[in-house]
């Protein structure tokens, strides 16, 4: 048997892990509801600055382009990530497999310059169109394709392709075999992966921040909220993206998980 | 398969020429900048030059860029020396437990950056929960200063990146089977010997994906050094945005830039020549 010493002290360094990686967001959400807004006294429970929240209007300016934003970017990567993952899928490339990684490699501050860059030099220079919150979709549907294509490969990869021979050997055509057959075993993945998108697009900082022109996403506005005087409104809306983000990040590994049980 | 090449090279093409366009182009552009000359009102003039290169061997910036090795080498560390023992607790539990221990680690990853790393300016600031609890436990007395320098970054940067850490060297663990891991983590003595002679070698690949998964993206991260920095301490992401947004001095940003991006891709590829690839992209999958 091991010591119980050496059990006790991993458990007990695991669960000071777990302290660590959740104190940011316990101590949000406390501070969120401290009437006194204040970090330093706890003025007692409120619900005060979640209604001082719903009554900005800049915030909700804000919510509503990011809104926009991550559905922009999640549909363009679900309509162009999963026809990749299916050919991936069939060519069995490791350079084509490997390339897929690269989007994920590269720091946001390098994306975010490039993309300003060559947005500046063909829109605003050549067409003399303003950055706006339809340069922030492409450049979050350029990652966000990478990651569609990752999960849906994955879900492909414990897919049973006999069923689609069976389907076509008894006559189905093509269309109605995919819908039908290959559409419904592989939705999970779909659905997870654009979960993940909307989560990452929501959340996305340093590209919007770049390429946004003078429009404002949530990220932006809480940037500006810490960056030039906090006031106990962040809190609530901080932890009312916490929430959101932890939402529906579970609700994809939930599906996920579903396919690695299967 | 019943439909060919053509129809493979039909699905992954629009993917492919997307990231042309909007991945290739965009970075070759930053890289022609690099090469570029500086306008007088910023913009870029079309004057081919090496000046921006030259310009980065100044102490000052290799300075910054040596800072920020230092401060990407400590954060891997750190999170190797927690990550590897956590990963040990989980790979140890029993089968039904270890998917909803993986899931709280990697849970916080998945919530916005910006917002915990804001979180961490409210715990470490001078009256902030950091320094009472130090007062309370009489270890201090007045206050600390554990924001606005390079022990505040590493922080930030371990709260953030530790699970991808942690993940690979659980793959590792849980591919040796539970069966070797019990046997190398019991029998009580010498248990340090058998963690060196059989977990560590077993699970290098493991721990090397980690270690690049932790280095690579604090390097190059801006929101870390940018808040929890408080503009005392540069690294090169917050370097090229100053270039950018403030100095307005585009070829020499984008310099930066494809420095840093050399130096991540010299990394990945070193760790792709190790042979390790297979084992770096399942723990990706796993992430995500």
């Amino acid at each position: 048997m091991r010591s119980r010493g050496g059990e006790l002290s991993l458990g007990a360094l695991f669960v000071g892990t777990l302290a660590f990686l959740y104190l940011p967001i316990a101590v949000l959400v406390g501070l969120s509801f401290n009437e006194s807004g204040l970090p330093t006294a706890w003025g007692g429970f409120s619900t005060r600055w979640y209604g001082e929240l719903v009554r900005d209007e800049e915030i909700k300016d804000a919510a509503l382009a990011t809104l926009v934003v991550a559905l922009g970017a999640t549909t363009l990567s679900v309509l162009l990530g999963t026809p990749l993952a299916f050919g991936l899928d069939r060519l069995r490339s490791r350079t084509l497999d490997g390339l897929v990684f690269v989007p994920m490699i590269i720091p946001d501050i390098v994306y975010a310059i490039a993309f300003l860059s060559a947005f500046n030099l063909v829109f605003t220079q050549k067409l003399g169109q303003q950055l706006g919150l339809w340069s922030v979709v492409l450049a979050h549907a350029t990652f966000g394709i990478a990651f569609v294509a990752i999960v849906v490969a994955t879900r492909l990869a414990h897919f049973d392709h006999s069923t689609v021979e069976a389907s076509l050997d008894l006559g189905a055509s093509e269309l109605r075999t995919f819908l039908e057959v290959t559409l419904p075993q592989i939705a999970p993945g779909v659905i997870a992966g654009a979960l993940i998108v909307f989560t990452l697009s929501v959340d996305e900082f340093v590209i919007a921040f770049f390429t946004a022109g003078i429009e404002v996403t949530l990220p932006i506005k809480i940037y500006s909220m810490v960056r030039f005087g906090v006031t106990p409104v962040v809190n609530a809306l901080a932890a009312v993206v916490l929430g959101v983000s932890i939402v529906l990040v579970l609700a994809a590994m939930r599906l996920r998980g579903r396919e690695e049980a299967a | 398969m019943r439909r060919g090449r053509v129809g493979s090279a039909a699905l992954v093409s629009p993917a492919l020429l997307w990231w042309a366009g909007l991945l290739v182009l965009p970075v070759g552009l930053v890289l022609a900048y690099s090469f570029f000359e500086r306008g007088v009102y910023g913009g870029v003039v079309y004057d081919w030059t090496l000046d921006n290169y030259r310009r980065a061997w100044d102490p000052l910036y290799l300075g910054v860029l040596g800072f920020s090795v230092r401060v990407a080498l400590e954060s891997t560390v750190v999170s190797l020396l927690i990550g590897f023992p956590v990963a040990l607790f989980i790979a140890t539990r029993p089968a039904r437990w270890r998917t909803v221990l993986l899931v709280l680690v990697i849970l916080p990853f998945w919530t916005s950056l910006l917002i915990r790393t804001y979180a961490w300016i409210v715990i470490l600031n001078d009256e902030g929960i950091a320094n009472r609890a130090l007062r309370e436990l009489g270890l201090v007395e007045g206050s600390v200063r554990l924001l606005y320098n390079e022990f505040a970054i590493v922080v930030g940067m371990v709260s953030t990146y530790l699970p991808l850490m942690i993940l690979p060297i659980y793959a590792a663990l849980e591919r040796l089977g539970p069966e070797l891991v019990e046997a190398a983590a019991d029998l009580g003595a010498n248990a340090w010997k058998r963690l060196w002679t059989v977990l560590v070698p077993l699970t290098l690949p493991g721990i090397a994906a980690g270690c690049i998964f932790v280095f690579v993206p604090s390097l190059g991260n801006f929101i870390i050094p940018d808040l929890l920095g408080g503009g005392r301490r540069q690294m090169v992401g917050t370097l090229v945005q100053s270039q950018f947004l403030e100095a307005r001095d585009w070829p020499f940003g984008a310099t930066l830039a494809v420095s840093l991006i050399a130096m991540l891709l010299a990394l990945v590829l070193m760790q792709a020549w190790l042979g390790k690839r297979s084992s770096r992209e399942e723990a990706v999958t796993r992430a995500v």
